[in-house]
């Protein structure tokens, strides 16, 4: 087992460009009881990486540290150069970080249309920009339905469109994969590489299923007990080797 | 009971309490307002907000003495300063009081709702020290004075239709703002899910301050218009929280449309129940009636149909 280094052992998939997200030594705790010991991560712009791992290993933890959700012990988070550790999450979400949360968690009350409204919030604008239908159409077609009557696929359609709303840099889902239909796991892996070249922001995703990771990330990070503990280029990833960190 | 009556007679008397529980309805609905968004979307029991509405009173109360006293020309608008004065005092203190106080106990409900019982007993105090315990009573213009006949048998106040016009201006200014404006949008994206309406870049400490501001500014105007149907005492918000839980529980927490129905049923039902019978008989029916409604439909009037 490697423990990472600061630097990554491996070239980011833009060589020489700076870090659009960077993680360095992150520790997160709830109460006393600490989740995170230390994590270094950094994400080139427009890479795409997966942190895989099982259930109770941080995933969500380091999902939510980085949106201010939970809240960082030490250890500092850059977003383009901006340091945003001690921001509050809307006004990360100003300095281009965006969430799709486990669970999706739309407003469930609240209409198609509006649920995309609250992501342009911090951009300022009022209309919801067209390029999102034409990525999403069954979302135009229901704007006007309450968001919890919408499936499970719509409904992670309906929170990704709401987080890119607000024209982030640094994409983050956590566990995208959970509760919805093989065929539409794979419609979504596309949807991310689309999103990735259309808009050149970044993406970071919490996965248990490795073919999905295997599908959409340049780089696999596997996270065990609250640090990183394997670091893999998709190119030479030894998917046994992941497997093993997955299985139960 | 209707026996002494002639059928003229009971039409006329139904008109009239009809009108009378109009004016009621009016009152319930502008306190039951700020109410319904503090309690029905934000969670927070304010035990206080019979004295915010208290403070709009009051506020109406010195500006009827100051322009009688300096302005005497202007005497007759001096309501419309008075209302916008109420808002502005009430809703001032309740971003204060926000601020200081229940955003500690957003995670804490019941402790909100003891914090909120201690400063209402506090507020009373300060204006039993400030006003005097002596109730206060409001002179109103001459032109809002006197009443209409309609019939012979049937009359209505002017100052009754007045609350009536009031109240129906700031239902609608409320629902237009909850539910057309982007505020509204980001009111109800926070008391849906408040991390998540963070994580999508609303401040959500803002936006609680402002709706709690909001809730509380209402209740200000409420009290504004309650100087027109009763007298302005320490404790007359007391008399009217527990109807104004009531209405807002009955009509289905986050609920506008509701909140304005069961004010409306409640209203209704007491004031003609109260022309026939003694006045704690009508509050015990109609208390009866909504405690067996809400058996039957815990969730109040009206709810949303989403899955959760």
């Amino acid at each position: 087992m490697l423990q990472t280094s600061p630097s990554p052992l491996v070239p980011p998939v833009m060589p020489g460009a700076a870090p659009i997200l960077a993680i360095a030594d992150l520790h997160a705790a709830y109460g006393q009881s600490e989740v995170l010991h230390g994590i270094d991560i950094d994400v080139a712009p427009g890479e795409i990486v997966a942190v895989m791992g099982r259930n109770g290993m941080g995933k969500s933890t380091l999902m939510k540290t980085l949106m201010g959700i939970v809240p960082t012990k030490s250890g500092t988070i850059t977003v383009d150069g901006v340091d945003v550790t001690a921001l509050k999450s809307h006004s990360r979400v100003a300095k281009g970080l965006a969430y799709v949360p486990q669970g999706r968690m739309i407003f469930s009350t609240m209409t198609v249309q509006e649920n995309i409204e609250t992501g342009l919030t911090v951009t300022g604008s009022r209309k919801v920009p067209q390029d999102l239908y034409t990525m999403f159409p069954v979302l135009l077609e229901m704007k006007g339905r309450r968001g919890g009557n919408l499936s499970g696929g719509q409904q992670q359609q309906l929170a990704i469109a709401r987080a890119l709303a607000s024209n982030p840099k640094v994409l983050l889902l956590d566990e995208p994969t959970e509760g919805i239909q093989p065929s539409i796991i794979r419609e979504m892996g596309r949807t991310l590489k689309k999103i990735r070249d259309e808009r050149g922001l970044s993406i970071v995703v919490s996965e248990q299923v490795l073919s999905f990771a295997m599908d959409v990330a340049d780089r696999v990070l596997v996270i065990e007990n609250g640090s990183i503990v394997h670091e893999s280029l998709r190119a030479d990833i030894d998917e046994a080797q992941v497997a093993r960190f997955l299985s139960v | 009971m209707f026996g002494e009556y002639s059928l003229a007679d009971l039409s006329s008397i139904f008109v009239m309490q009809g009108f009378a529980g109009l004016i009621l309805f009016s009152v319930y609905v502008l306190m039951a307002l700020g109410l319904a968004i503090i309690f029905g979307q934000m969670g927070v029991i304010n035990m206080a907000h019979g004295e915010f509405m208290i403070l709009g009173a009051y506020v109406t109360y010195l500006c009827s003495t100051f322009f009688q006293a300096y302005l005497p020309s202007l005497f007759p608008a001096y309501f419309f300063v008075a209302m916008a004065l109420a808002f502005l005092a009430s809703g001032a203190m309740g971003m204060l009081v926000e601020w200081a106080l229940i955003r500690h106990l957003y995670k804490r409900p019941l402790d909100t709702l003891l914090a909120t019982w201690g400063l209402s007993l506090i507020l009373q105090q300060a204006y039993r020290t400030i006003f005097g315990p002596r109730e206060v009573g409001v002179e109103l213009p001459s032109w809002m004075m006197g009443s209409i006949p309609v019939t012979d048998s049937i009359e209505v106040q002017i100052n009754g239709l007045f609350v009536i016009a009031v109240t129906t201006v700031i239902t609608l200014g409320v629902a237009v703002l909850m539910y057309r404006s982007r505020f509204g949008a980001q009111i109800r994206a926070v008391m849906s899910n408040r991390p998540m309406a963070g994580a999508v870049g609303i401040d959500t400490e803002k936006v609680d301050r402002t709706t709690f501001g909001l809730g509380c500014g209402i209740a200000g105007i409420a009290g504004s218009a309650f100087t027109m149907i009763g007298s302005t005492g320490p404790t007359s918000g007391q008399l009217y929280i527990v109807d104004t839980f009531l209405i807002v529980v009955f009509g289905g927490a986050a609920s506008l449309l509701g909140t304005v129905a069961s004010a409306f049923s409640i209203s209704q039902t007491q004031s003609t129940l109260e022309f026939f019978l003694s006045g704690s008989m009508a509050k015990v029916l109609t208390l009866l009636a909504v405690v067996g409604i809400l058996m039957l439909r815990p969730q109040g009037l009206f709810t949303l149909k989403v899955r959760r």
